[in-house]
């Protein structure tokens, strides 16, 4: 990128480079700023720094093993990711999942979306430089942590789905600690929004920055919050219902401006309605098996497959191809929400201040782990 | 010649408790702050040094005394060396109009205020060259974003304490604070806006949150320090402290009544029962009233740090010349009509005269404000649009 040279007095404008290593990038996400004094005229986004190859490693594993691959994108929502990956499979096999498998899939899957949610208001929070709100959000985010832990004994990287159910059933104790932190979480939230919505800074630095327009969200392929955000009311869940979701009662809290502000109020609204959904797959959850007969070895029928779901950070994909004959997969491609989300960036920071850089790449909720993959 | 020597002895004296007593104290509110902070977030903030961290401070500081100094190799040396000290030394001269307690100041100059205004204006310089002579970026924006930042702000810090002046009919510390005990009113309740505008400014003039943007961490690393590290690092962080210190200081002795007793106005007299200790109670007292005083209102930025998110560059300069300015214009006329309503009006009379047009006034900037703001918003989102 040139720095172009201004007549007059002899101002010229800056190439600032912003990461990999940078406290407010997210992880190693790197941007070419060209600034003009503090405004941004130009914007490059260097990714890559984080590329494990994982769509190809899962070409040489099989299909149960490519699970832990799975946990390694959007390391802050791995329940999400496992769950996109073994649909796809099941899909591919059409095998059927037992109730209370599923059950328990929606329960963890909407708990990882409080989760990440959290971890998204609270970075996104501490970037615009209100710091408390960040250990708040963790405080809550670490009983949910301790619930999964409880599940499967991992804090982060859970590989707890299974293909045909999951690996463990519900550890005693699980569920009056499960029932006892959704009844206490929306009066957390209030918390968050008495810190933030009605905060006049809080308003003033958000309203009115990386504003998107649906129609170009949809041309860019913006999806999950990031989008509904712009008044366009597109969720997998109710789209295109997977698993149980259609027996739920949940609304899709959408805005209207497609500012950071308007995202931030559907985030907030989402971690309420997964709240409820927790509560009510608590409460019917049957009893019963938790894995289907599936084979030992799994090799599905020759063909092709994509299933996507609404992962925290949108719509998450997977594409399987199986030839048939092999127990790993031909081919894997996965859709991550967070790299396609990227690339409204430039168009949602144009002309903007380099504050606003930061609060953009917040309110994306960018993981760079999938990013990259 | 011996009155010379005796003096001269005395004053140092009375410079190395202040100093020492200032640099302690400079020490302990950064174990403050991170306390304060740790109890807002729900922890506890350092505990492992001595009983509760209490010796967390003296720890940090011989952890940046031994660090390793760094400096780029790009770097202009003698600005970088140069631009810490620059920064610290105003915010330690302002101290020495800084009264403590009666009789227990380093000097009283006729004038007081101006000479604070002046001198801890220099200390932008500091930040400036800092960010400046590191040649390297985040630094430079930090550097320009304070440059233009105090300078913008000290406008309506200088123009918040007019108010006051004209009730205390001078500019020297001394004088102001014994006005306050005199007439036993603080000047709060009679510059009450004065006051706001004044802690307002204060916050912007220290580089804290909500107006900490030449150190905003999460947009330019650490802004004008990013290059120091080591005692010159250290001095920054003294120099952001003492600042802390110097304007509560000054927020107590202009419109909190100094080292005056906050029970005076009921007619209490701590030190009249004690007889034999009374004179050395009458020492001790107005000094603990005004750290006290002072600690308050440390707290109270701390408090304000931790619970509001930043500005950014253009909003906070749009506050300080489109709101806080013509405000503190609008306020020091107002405090020329209350000083005559003052002299000819009955107490019971004036205050809720004086109350009732200040409310008024702040009613009145309140629409303009949300006028202004409606008008940038849409501005910013046609921005967004194109």
């Amino acid at each position: 990128m040139e720095a172009k040279q201004r007549e007059g007095f002899g101002t010229e404008e800056i190439v600032v480079n912003m990461g990999p290593q940078h406290p407010s990038t997210h992880g190693v996400l790197r941007i070419l700023l060209t600034l003009d004094g503090e405004k941004v005229t130009d914007c490059e986004v260097v990714i890559g720094y984080l590329h494990r190859g994982v769509e190809k490693l899962a070409e040489h594993r099989d299909y149960k093993q490519a699970i832990i691959l799975t946990d390694r994108l959007d390391y802050l929502a791995s329940m999400s990711n496992n769950l996109a990956y073994v649909l796809a499979v099941e899909k591919l096999m059409d095998v059927k999942v037992p109730e209370r498998a599923e059950y328990i899939r929606v329960i963890v899957a909407e708990l990882q979306r409080i989760a990440s949610h959290l971890i998204w208001l609270a970075t996104h929070a501490m970037d615009i430089g209100a710091i408390t709100v960040f250990l708040y959000c963790f405080r809550e985010r670490e009983e949910i942590l301790n619930l999964f832990e409880m599940l499967c004994g991992a804090r982060l990287t859970y590989n707890y789905m299974r293909i045909g159910g999951v690996s463990e059933d519900l550890p005693e104790g699980f569920i009056e600690r499960a029932n006892k932190f959704i009844e206490i979480f929306p009066d957390r939230i209030d918390e968050y929004e008495t810190l933030l919505t009605k905060n006049r800074i809080w308003i003033d630095r958000t309203v009115g920055v990386g504003v998107i327009s649906g129609e170009d969200g949809i041309d860019l392929g913006l999806s999950g919050p990031s989008i509904r955000g712009s008044g366009v009311r597109w969720d997998v869940r109710k789209a295109e219902p997977y698993s149980i979701y259609d027996r739920f009662d949940f609304q899709i809290p959408i805005g209207e401006k497609g500012d950071t502000y308007d995202r931030y109020l559907v985030r907030i609204e989402e971690m309420r309605q997964s709240n409820k959904i927790v509560k009510q797959a608590l409460d019917q959850l049957p009893d019963g098996e938790i894995m289907a007969k599936v084979p030992r070895i799994i090799k599905p029928p020759k063909g092709e497959v994509y299933r996507s779901i609404e992962s925290p950070k949108g719509e998450l994909g997977f594409y399987i191809v199986s030839d048939g004959t092999s127990t790993s997969p031909y081919r894997m491609k996965i859709r991550p929400p967070s790299f396609v989300n990227m690339e409204s960036f430039s168009k949602m920071i144009k002309g903007h201040l380099v504050a606003d850089v930061i609060a953009v790449i917040g309110t994306l909720d960018i993981v760079l782990g999938e990013v990259d993959r | 010649m011996n009155e010379i020597i005796r003096d001269l002895i005395i004053a140092i004296i009375k410079i190395a408790v202040v100093m020492g007593v200032v640099s302690l104290g400079v020490a302990y509110s950064t174990y403050l702050e991170r306390k304060v902070a740790g109890w807002i977030q729900s922890r506890l903030g350092p505990m492992r040094v001595g009983p509760h961290g209490l010796l967390q401070p003296i720890a940090d500081g011989l952890k940046l005394f031994i660090k390793e100094d760094i400096v780029p190799d790009k770097a202009d040396k003698f600005v970088f060396y140069l631009s810490p000290l620059i920064c610290l030394v105003p915010a330690f001269v302002v101290l020495a109009v800084i009264p403590w307690g009666p009789g227990f100041y380093i000097t009283d100059i006729n004038i007081g205020l101006l000479y604070i205004f002046a001198v801890a204006s220099l200390g932008v310089f500091g930040i400036v060259m800092a960010g400046w002579s590191s040649n390297s970026k985040y630094p430079m924006l930090g550097g320009l974003r304070s440059a233009a930042q105090m300078v913008s702000y000290e406008v309506p810090l200088g123009l918040s304490v007019i108010g006051v002046l004209i009730f205390a009919e001078s500019l020297s510390m001394v004088k102001i604070v014994e006005k306050q005990i005199e007439t036993g009113v603080w000047f709060i309740f009679l510059q009450p806006i004065g006051f706001i505008l004044y802690l307002i400014c204060g916050l912007a003039e220290t580089n804290r949150a909500p107006f900490d943007l030449p150190e905003a961490e999460q947009e330019l690393v650490a802004g004008f320090h990013t290059e120091y590290s080591a005692m010159k690092f250290a001095f920054f962080f003294l120099a952001e402290y003492m600042n802390m210190i110097v304007v509560s200081s000054i927020a107590v002795v202009v419109f909190l009544g100094g080292w005056g007793s906050p029970f005076a106005f009921l007619g209490i007299e701590f030190s009249e029962s004690f007889g034999v200790i009374k004179s050395v109670l009458d020492f001790i007292l107005p000094i603990f009233w005004f750290l006290l005083k002072v600690s308050l209102l440390m707290f109270f930025l701390i408090w304000v740090r931790w619970t509001f998110p930043r500005y950014r560059y253009d909003q906070l300069m749009k506050i300080g010349w489109k709101v806080l300015i013509p405000f503190a214009v609008l306020n020091i006329v107002f405090a020329g009509g209350e000083y005559t309503l003052y002299q000819k009006l009955d107490w019971y009379v004036f205050y809720p005269v004086s109350w009732l047009i200040m409310t008024l006034m702040v009613i009145f900037c309140f629409k303009l404000i949300k006028n202004f703001d409606r008008f940038s918003k849409s501005k910013i989102l046609e921005e967004g649009i194109e």
